[in-house]
Parts: structure tokens; sequence; C-alpha cells
């Protein structure tokens, strides 16, 4: 193993010059489940793209103090830092919102 | 690990493709001319998911190829409602256009072998190199136990409708030919299994549709498990309530025998003949997985690195979705969060950086009992440093009750998801 890696590292430049998606976006993405790509719900649960922070922060905060009854989202704040939950109201406020689609049917 | 023949010859092929690296590493050094090609097999929720963000996180800089046998996507997720009679196969089918969207390539074949030390496999059509390899097979059926279920004419008797698809439509319209008074006899394998609630929903879809057409008939379920392993107390509550004298229900009935032809099933301590007879086989990762010597986990399932999916034996090689060996529920959502974790950490590999340490990811499992209400299972799972596995957060746990409102989310959850799978 350690004779493949130097070997390779003799020949890797980094195949990739764009980094890699920080923690955030990649926790952020796992709400896509349930509020879309980015945030950009298709309908039936809220559009996140473009939440003014302070408000996504607070709902947030809400939930997890279960001051904001919710159906399920108690669940996935209670389970996340503060920082997370500042970092996610940060990267949801930056994201531009855009129509969602659905996939459609073969014909 | 116990080593196999066929292990030592994978093993000894590795140790001599090391002494061939500076050739292969001559090639490499051409592939960086291009972008690099993640070659994801399988496109099922897991597979599609990776394909789409490693596309949209590079902003189209890496090549990614999806490898599926089927021309469509079908979910698994809302095809007990099939069952139930409030969705059809064609709602819950779709496209990959939306993929291709993104500068996907998709080629529709099958893998026929893997050489993770080149770096490249076959297809029947030929030959294919690539940098990273994804595979996302989903599970494969173990019929050791129950060899004459191995076939596709006792499959058409006795179907097992655990991948979303001709076999839904097959029991359900075997169910719709029952007779009213008829027996429906499902059996649940041993966890692990896909989507452990996914008996227990199937259970209430079929008693739904019994209750509005065929009132007198019965369910027995024979479950290898010693209790329901999902939503345990919810599901007890909706079978006695909604379902009242419709559900019988026998934990640690394991399967010892299956007569095809007289739809009767033995278990270690009874004889129970059917109508209508559903097995849901035991099951392992799925046959890429097997193909490529990534299930090393009691040949079942795929020991992998959870802050990336790599194999843990095979190079170059991540596994996602229910062929990875976990302490993790088996669903769709969990599938994709999965995927963009792994994606995540190819990209950061790829650009020579170190995957997030503490990878953080949410999972939620809907179960409808009804055409409208619906009840869920949900955590957050974190990265545990010191054993190196997800574990679930605080605050996880499930429904007080099921509820027409949360029947409305869990659809919302279905369009959503699907929207970011496949759009
Ligand atoms: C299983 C589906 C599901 C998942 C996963 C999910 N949400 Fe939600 N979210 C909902 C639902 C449903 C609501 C409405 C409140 C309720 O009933 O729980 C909601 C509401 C919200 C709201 C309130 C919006 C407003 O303006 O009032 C925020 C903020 C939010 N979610 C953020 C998130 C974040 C961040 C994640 C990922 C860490 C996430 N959600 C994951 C289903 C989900």
């Amino acid at each position: 193993m350690l004779l493949r890696l130097t070997v390779l590292g003799l020949f890797y430049a980094p195949l990739l010059a764009v980094a890699g998606p920080d923690h955030v976006t990649t926790l952020a993405a796992s709400c896509a489940a349930c509020h879309g790509t980015n945030g950009n719900s298709v309908g039936g649960t809220p559009v996140l793209a473009g939440l003014d922070a302070s408000h996504f922060r607070k709902q947030m905060q809400d939930f997890k103090s279960g001051v904001r009854p919710s159906t399920v989202m108690q669940r996935h704040a209670k389970g996340l830092t503060d920082a997370e939950i500042d970092g996610l109201a940060l990267f949801f406020s930056q994201q531009p919102r855009r129509p969602a689609s659905l996939p459609t049917h073969p014909r | 690990m116990k080593l196999n023949r066929r292990d030592f010859m994978r093993f000894s092929a590795s140790a001599a493709a090391l002494t061939l690296l500076p050739l292969s590493g001559c090639a490499r050094a051409l592939r960086t001319q291009a972008s690099p090609r993640v070659v994801v097999i399988g496109g099922g929720y897991a597979g599609a998911t990776a394909a789409k963000y490693l596309r949209m996180w590079s902003a189209g800089r890496i090549e990614v190829v999806v490898i599926e046998p089927k021309p469509s996507f079908i979910s698994c997720p809302l095809s007990n409602l099939v069952l139930g009679g409030s969705k059809t196969l064609a709602d819950l089918t779709f496209g990959y256009d939306g993929l291709q969207q993104h500068g996907i390539q998709l080629v529709q074949d099958t893998v026929t072998a893997i050489d993770p030390l080149a770096r490249k496999l076959q297809l029947t059509r030929g030959e294919l190199p690539y940098d990273k390899l994804v595979i996302a097979p989903g599970v494969d059926f173990i019929y050791d136990s129950l060899p004459v279920l191995d076939n596709a004419e006792a499959q058409q008797q006795v179907p097992h409708a655990w991948k979303a698809g001709p076999q839904t439509v097959l029991l359900q319209q075997q169910l719709a030919a029952m007779p009213d008074g008829g027996v429906f006899v499902m059996s649940v394998p041993k966890a692990p299994y896909r989507c452990p609630p996914g008996p227990y929903e199937r259970v209430c879809q079929v008693a739904s549709y019994f209750s509005q057409h065929k009132p007198k008939a019965k369910i027995i379920v024979l479950d290898a498990n010693p209790e329901i392993t999902s939503k345990k107390a919810l599901f007890a509550k909706v079978w006695a309530e909604l379902y009242a004298g419709m559900i019988d229900y026998r934990p640690n009935s394991q399967l010892t025998e299956v007569d095809v032809a007289a739809r009767e099933v033995k278990t270690e301590f009874e004889t129970v003949s059917a109508d209508v007879l559903n097995i849901i086989p035991p099951q392992r990762a799925g046959k890429v997985a097997q193909l490529v010597g990534a299930a090393n986990v009691d040949k079942r399932w795929c020991e992998v690195d959870f802050l990336s999916y790599a194999s843990k034996v095979v190079p170059d090689t991540y596994i996602i979705g229910d062929s990875v060996s976990a302490a993790l529920p088996k669903s769709a959502h969990m599938a994709t969060s999965q995927a963009r974790v792994c994606a995540s950490a190819i990209l950061a590999t790829l650009a020579g950086q170190e995957p997030d340490p503490q990878p953080v990811f949410a999972n939620t499992c809907y179960s409808f009992v009804n055409a409208r209400m619906a009840m869920h299972v949900a955590h957050v799972y974190r990265y545990d440093l010191d054993k190196k596995i997800m574990l679930p957060a605080e605050g996880g746990g499930v429904s007080v009750q099921p509820s027409e409102q949360e029947g409305q989310y869990a659809y919302a959850w279905a369009q959503n998801i699907w929207s970011d799978v496949l759009t």
C-alpha cells in the first residue's frame, strides 16, 4: 500500500482543480430529500432557497426547543449543532430561487 | 477475513499489478489530460444521486457515466401503494433524461467484469476505463435456504415484489384475483433487509385494499424476526385499530420449506396455506458488489470507510446504498445521503484534499397506513470519531401517530426526492 501511494504520488497532480464541497454544503444536501435540490422544493414543503438567514436560524432553534411545533423538523433540528444551524442558515440564504421540476414519465 | 481460492487469485493479481504500476501510472497521467472519469454502476436512488451531485458540485468538470440495465427508474418507495390501489406503477416510473441534461452519460448495459487494479470494467458492448468507480447495486436475493424459489417461473407463482417493477404489478393482480375470504401470507426475512418498515407498510396497504374490496379476507405475517423491526408500536396500533381482526402476526417464523404449486409454506412450528403468497427473500449486496469482491462482510455486505464510502478491500471503488454493511436503515433517503457524502469525498480526493472529517446527514422513512395517512421514523446521523461509524444523533424518533398531514408530507418527500435525484 505504501509503495502504491508513493508511486502514485510521483505521478499525481490533483486530477481536479476545484475544491470539494464543505461540511455544511454536504449536510444541506441531505435536506434535499424533502426540500428539493439546494432548497428549491417542488411543493408540499417550504422552499429554503433564499430564506433570510435570521428567520432560518430562528425556525431551526424553535424546532429544536419545541417552541415551534412540527411533524418531523424537530427530529432534524435537534441532531444539529448551533454552528451547523448557522452554517445552514448562511448556505440556504445564498441559494438562488429556481423553479424545481418533477422528472417526466417515460412515453 | 478468510480468503478463498478466488480471493487469493485476486490478491496475487494485485501483487503483480504493483510491479506494473509505472505503466498504469503512465496511463493515468494520460487520463489527466481529459477530465477525471467516475463510473457509477446502478441508476437507483444512490447511483443517480451520486452522479448528479458529482456533476453539480464539480460544475461539470468531471465526466460521469452511469451504467444501468433498465431503461427507466422505478421507485421502490410508494410501491406498496400500488397494492393498496392508490398508485399505479406508471406513477412511480420516471425517465433518466433529467440526468442526461446534467451531462451525465447513461449507458444501458450490464457489467460483466471489473478489473479494479487496471481501473477498467467490461460491459457487454466493450471496455470502459475509469478513475473512480462507484457501485450502487441495491440488493440481491439469497435463495440458499429456499432454492425452489430461485427461478423466474416460481417467482411468477410466488412473487417477492421487493424490487418495484413487474413483480409489484404481479402481486397486485394476484390480490385482485383472490376470492373474498382468501388468505394472503407474507414472509419477512431476518434483518438486515431493504426498507425495514416496508413489509409492515405492505401489510397496511393490503389490509386497506381488503377492507374496501374483500372484507372477509385475512392476512398472515410470518416474520423471521422476533418482533416488528421498525415503528413497532405504531404498526401494532394501526393493525389493531384500523384493521381489527384482519391481521395475524406471527414472530420468529422463519420459512423452512415452500411448496410453490400448492402455495404452502412450513416454518419450524407449522404449515400455512395461502391463496396469495408473498415471500420477501433474505438479501445481500447487489451482484456487482459480489463481482468486484467488495462484499467482504459474511460474503453479504460491503465494508466501507464512512468518510467516503470507499471499499475497505477494493481500491478506487466506493459503495453506496443498500449494499453497505452498517447499522443504518437501508432506505432511499439513506442511500441518497450516503451518495452525497461519497460524491463530496470523491471530489475532495480528486482535488488532492482530505474529505470532511465528520459527515452528518439526515434520514427519514415514511410509511403509509392507508391511501392518505402516513407516519415517520427520522434521525440525524453523525460520524463518531472514536467508533468510526455513523451513529444516530439526539432527537431522532417516530411519529406520535399516523396522520393525514404526514401523508401529505410523505408525498411531498417523494416528489422532492424524485426531483432531487432525477432532474
Ligand atoms: C423528512 C422531510 C424533511 C427533511 C429531511 C427536512 N425537512 Fe425541513 N421541513 C419539513 C417539513 C414537513 C416542514 C414543515 C414543519 C413540520 O411539520 O415539520 C419543514 C420545515 C422547515 C423549515 C421552516 C421553514 C419556514 O420558513 O418556516 C426549515 C428552516 C427547514 N425545514 C429546514 C430544514 C433543514 C436545514 C433540513 C436538513 C438539515 C431539513 N429541513 C430537512 C420536512 C423536512
